[in-house]
């Protein structure tokens, strides 16, 4: 590899300290061979500046934790290789999350609040019993529910959302994506008129225009608009019922 | 002292992964009020890495049958090498199957037995019973006499922490994210509580609860190359120790994966080998079976990382810029196969190491990986020395797993201990009462606002956190690895307390303000570098050769004189680690021949 030198713009912002306006960094780096931005990060902190605030944990793209703008568009950094991204490199952290600092957003109350508005659990009347086998489950069930389960809630998909930019209240492809999860797993005893009430209404469900960039900035690759349709098909299906039930009353 | 904070609850859990959600749920069930703190939001706590699986004897696969506690309990005991509590891995072994169709109950979507024919990528030809269709399946893993993990496709850890965490939303659990414990609050006989500070905007938090929960995971990134998250760095453990009179146990049992890859160290899970997958290598030799002829790639970990090594010592590491290295290969499992069982693999082979796995070979090499050692407990989880105090998952050692870790038996001891100890954690706090003196408080606050205080104006010296840090990496690194003798383990002594003055020395760079993560990482090198110390002294001290600590000088196990286990104590104001034996708990199975690796070396 050619050494090249490369210069980070970073944005910087403190909360705590807001009479410091936001502004962009300046810094440069010697490239090394398999350098992820997880890798030129730290190595900012540790020689140039140690204020420098973002969030890795697992550094495998596993955990969903470090999630920003790179270049524009919002993915996970510690899977992001240098040597796929010109010498200038820009940093954002991600849109709609409230910033913690610099690159740090607040991604996990976000989802804390959307799981428990859809509610996000297992709803069922049985009760565990300790002494039985568990209850069978076709294989093929399990790897279906398992597809929306990999979601890692990094919040790219929210992040690059139109309406999830402009409606604080929008589920998200996450959140749909979430339902989905639950809706195909048998364990759940939610009916389709209480899923309906969850992701019927424009924040759910039909909030979505069909901008598509949640599929390509998921970096899980799970089809969320093939997920969103399976919601939308459920409830236009429940939303008629209803309809048709308020005619026959 | 300035103004802080204060939150009071019945049971305070430090660490949101899932052993300390275990215990949350546990306590919420038993009607007690709880706050979790968590360096990071609970998903993304370590756990949600693991990918292989969780061990329980449920014997619903073809290569499961016969399958029992008993025998998952003989498994757990020699691959501690009798290191472990018998009475912990009893209760464990009897208890892990609930835990996990409890865990299917409330949402994992484990893999199920498909009924029919199959023949093993080894040629093995098998069948599975339509009676059992639809049942949990599992996976092989090292170490074990039946196939016994199980598992959701490569990402059980992340299933898991989800639907352990929905419970949690589910129960209206108060989960506290992006906050730090630093302290531990105590009176020299009850744990009242800790300090906190918030990795939000920077402020004293105290917490008060009539018991304490540690929960924080393993200290995987004490060595430079690990497997671990970058988050793991055994906090929950120094900050225990730092009561000084609370010990750690068997801190010098540290496990090594054989497939980290080279060189960002990244785990590729025990799976693929279970799955199939070969170890090649320079001459793309499959050297396994030539070493153990019986369990090859599966023998226990801390075998088949040494013959790794061994290997390349004996010049067939294929050299590379990071070291020689070995190669490990998937590629006649198919891509169907790999691309779904295994898709998680794939995905970081093509993502870190721009390699299609089933194409190319996947460069590795023994990594750290798992801190067997931690907070001592009884068999309830409570903590030796202080009352009202416990630890649970990485962090604790009520020893289920002694000197090596079965791969598998990680998760599922996590669960385990959640359901165990967050069940005596309740009795015990039922039966509590929320007694302490403000001042204690107020002393423990004040201890902590000066060291901030201090760190910031550089009053006890200008060292540079992140290079004492790097050094103490390296140092263990080089030589507290997988084999050790005492010159080494001296050398690292020796280095290591130079460390540990320098680390009284620090002075932040930058200004300290907020949220600074420079601040953070200087309020935790002290004890980073004692835990460091307490694995080479307390190796250095073990004058044999037990499951993952091979001394090369003591290559014999020494059931005469080390059929104990180590107890490290920080008294105040000590250069090294105070250490103490106590004996191991054998309750069933003498100490005998590990059956297999026993020639490991
Ligand atoms: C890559 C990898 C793969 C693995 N695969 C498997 C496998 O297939 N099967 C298996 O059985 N085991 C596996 N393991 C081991 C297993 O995943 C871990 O041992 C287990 O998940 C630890 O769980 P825990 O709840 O004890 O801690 P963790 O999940 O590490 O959680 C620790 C929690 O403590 C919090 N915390 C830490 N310090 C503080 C502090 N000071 N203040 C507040 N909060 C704090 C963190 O935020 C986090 O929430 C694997 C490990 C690795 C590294
Ligand atoms: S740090 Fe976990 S996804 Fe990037």
């Amino acid at each position: 590899m050619g050494n090249r030198t490369l210069t980070f713009k970073i944005f910087r912002y403190n909360p705590q300290k807001p009479e410091v306006k936001p502004y962009m960094q300046e810094y440069k780096l010697e490239e090394v061979s398999g350098m992820t931005i997880f890798v030129a990060l730290n190595k900012i902190r540790e020689e140039l500046d140690p204020s420098l605030m973002f969030d890795f944990v697992c550094r495998a793209a596993i955990c969903g934790s470090c999630a920003m703008v790179i270049n524009g568009r919002p993915t996970l950094a510690c899977k992001t290789l240098t040597k796929d991204l010109p010498a200038k490199i820009s940093l954002l952290p991600l849109p709609v999350f409230k910033l913690v600092g610099d690159l740090a957003v607040d991604t996990g109350t976000w989802f804390r609040d959307m799981a428990i508005k859809t509610e996000a659990w297992v709803h069922t009347t049985k009760e565990f019993d300790p002494t039985a086998l568990e209850e069978r489950m076709d294989n093929k069930t399990a790897q279906e529910i398992y597809e929306p389960d990999r979601c890692v809630e990094c919040g790219c998909c929210v992040a690059g959302c139109a309406t999830a930019n402009i409606r604080a209240d929008f589920l998200g492809a996450a959140g749909i994506n979430r339902v989905a999860r639950f809706m195909l797993d048998p364990r759940d005893e939610r009916s389709p008129e209480e899923y309906y009430e969850v992701v019927g209404a424009e924040e759910g469900a039909f909030g979505c225009m069909g901008l598509m960039a949640c599929d390509d900035n998921c970096p899980m690759e799970i089809p969320l608009q093939t997920q969103l349709s399976f919601v939308r098909r459920k409830m236009l299906a429940q939303g008629l019922k209803l309809k048709t039930e308020k005619v026959a009353l | 002292m300035s103004a802080y904070k204060t939150y009071v609850t019945d049971v305070l859990i430090v660490g949101a992964g899932l052993a300390g959600e275990r215990t949350a749920v546990e306590a919420a069930e038993n009607g007690l009020d709880s706050i979790i703190l968590s360096l990071v939001p609970p998903r993304r706590s370590h756990s949600t890495a693991a990918q292989g699986g969780m061990q329980a004897s449920l014997g619903n696969c073809a290569m499961g049958e016969g399958d029992n506690p008993d025998i998952h309990f003989q498994d757990t005991v020699k691959g501690s090498d009798w290191g472990c509590e018998q009475d912990v891995a009893r209760l464990f072994t009897e208890t892990v199957p609930i835990a996990v169709r409890q865990m299917s109950h409330w949402g994992v979507p484990w893999n199920r037995v498909v009924a029919g024919k199959k023949t093993l990528p080894d040629g093995r030809e098998l069948e599975e019973k339509k009676e059992k269709e639809g049942l949990i399946t599992a996976r092989d893993f090292g170490g074990t006499a039946f196939w016994r993990t199980c598992y959701t496709s490569d990402g059980t850890g992340h299933t898991l922490q989800y639907a352990m965490d929905s419970l949690v939303l589910k129960h209206g659990c108060t989960v506290h994210d992006r906050i730090e414990a630093i302290s531990l609050i105590h009176d020299g006989e009850k744990c009242i509580g800790v300090v906190a500070r918030s990795l939000r905007n920077g402020e004293l938090i105290v917490y008060v609860a009539k018991s304490t929960v540690i929960a924080t995971g393993g200290y995987g990134r004490l060595y430079g190359a690990s497997t671990n998250a970058v988050i793991n760095e055994g906090s929950g453990m120094f900050i225990a120790q730092d009561t000084g009179i609370v010990p750690l146990g068997n801190m010098e049992a540290v496990q090594f994966h054989p497939t980290g890859i080279v060189p960002v160290w990244i785990l590729v899970t025990e799976g693929a080998r279970g799955d199939g997958g070969y170890l090649l290598d320079k001459n793309h030799h499959r050297f396994m079976p030539d070493y153990e002829p019986k369990k090859k790639e599966l023998a226990s970990r801390d075998v088949v990382s040494r013959r790794m090594t061994q290997h390349i010592r004996a010049g067939y590491g294929v050299e590379s810029e990071h070291g020689p290295h070995l190669w490990l290969d998937i590629r006649h499992l198919g891509k169907e196969h790999i691309y779904t069982n295994l898709r998680e693999i794939a995905n970081i082979c093509k993502n870190f190491a721009g390699i299609d796995p089933a194409n190319e070979l996947i460069p590795v090499r023994p990594t750290q990986h798992y801190s067997m050692g931690g907070v001592r407990t009884n068999a309830d989880g409570h903590a030796y020395g202080l009352k009202g105090l416990f630890a649970v998952g990485e962090s604790a050692c009520w020893d289920l797993h002694g000197f090596n870790r079965l791969g598998g038996n990680s998760l599922a001891e996590t669960i385990v201990s959640g359901m165990v100890v967050g069940k005596k954690v309740s009795e015990y706090t039922l039966g509590a009462s929320l007694e302490y003196s403000e001042q204690t408080i107020k002393d423990e606050v004040t201890k902590q606002e000066n060291r901030i205080k201090d760190l910031i104006s550089g009053k006890n010296g200008n060292e540079n956190v992140y290079k004492i840090r790097g050094e103490m990496e390296q140092t263990l690194m080089n030589y507290v690895g997988i084999f050790r003798k005492g010159e080494d383990l001296q050398t690292a002594v020796d280095k290591l307390q130079e460390l540990h003055q320098r680390a009284q020395k620090v002075g932040l760079q930058s200004s300290g303000e907020g949220a600074n993560p420079e601040l953070a990482s200087a309020l935790r090198i002290r004890g980073m570098v004692r835990l460091a110390l307490c694995i080479s002294y307390g190796a250095l001290q073990r004058t044999e050769s037990r499951g993952s600590h091979a001394r090369e000088d003591y290559p014999k196990r020494d059931d005469e004189n080390w059929l104990k286990r180590t107890l490290a104590y920080w008294p105040e104001g000590a250069e090294l680690p105070q250490l103490d034996y106590e004996p191991v708990t054998i309750t069933e199975l003498p100490p005998g021949d590990r059956g297999y690796g026993e020639h490991a070396g």
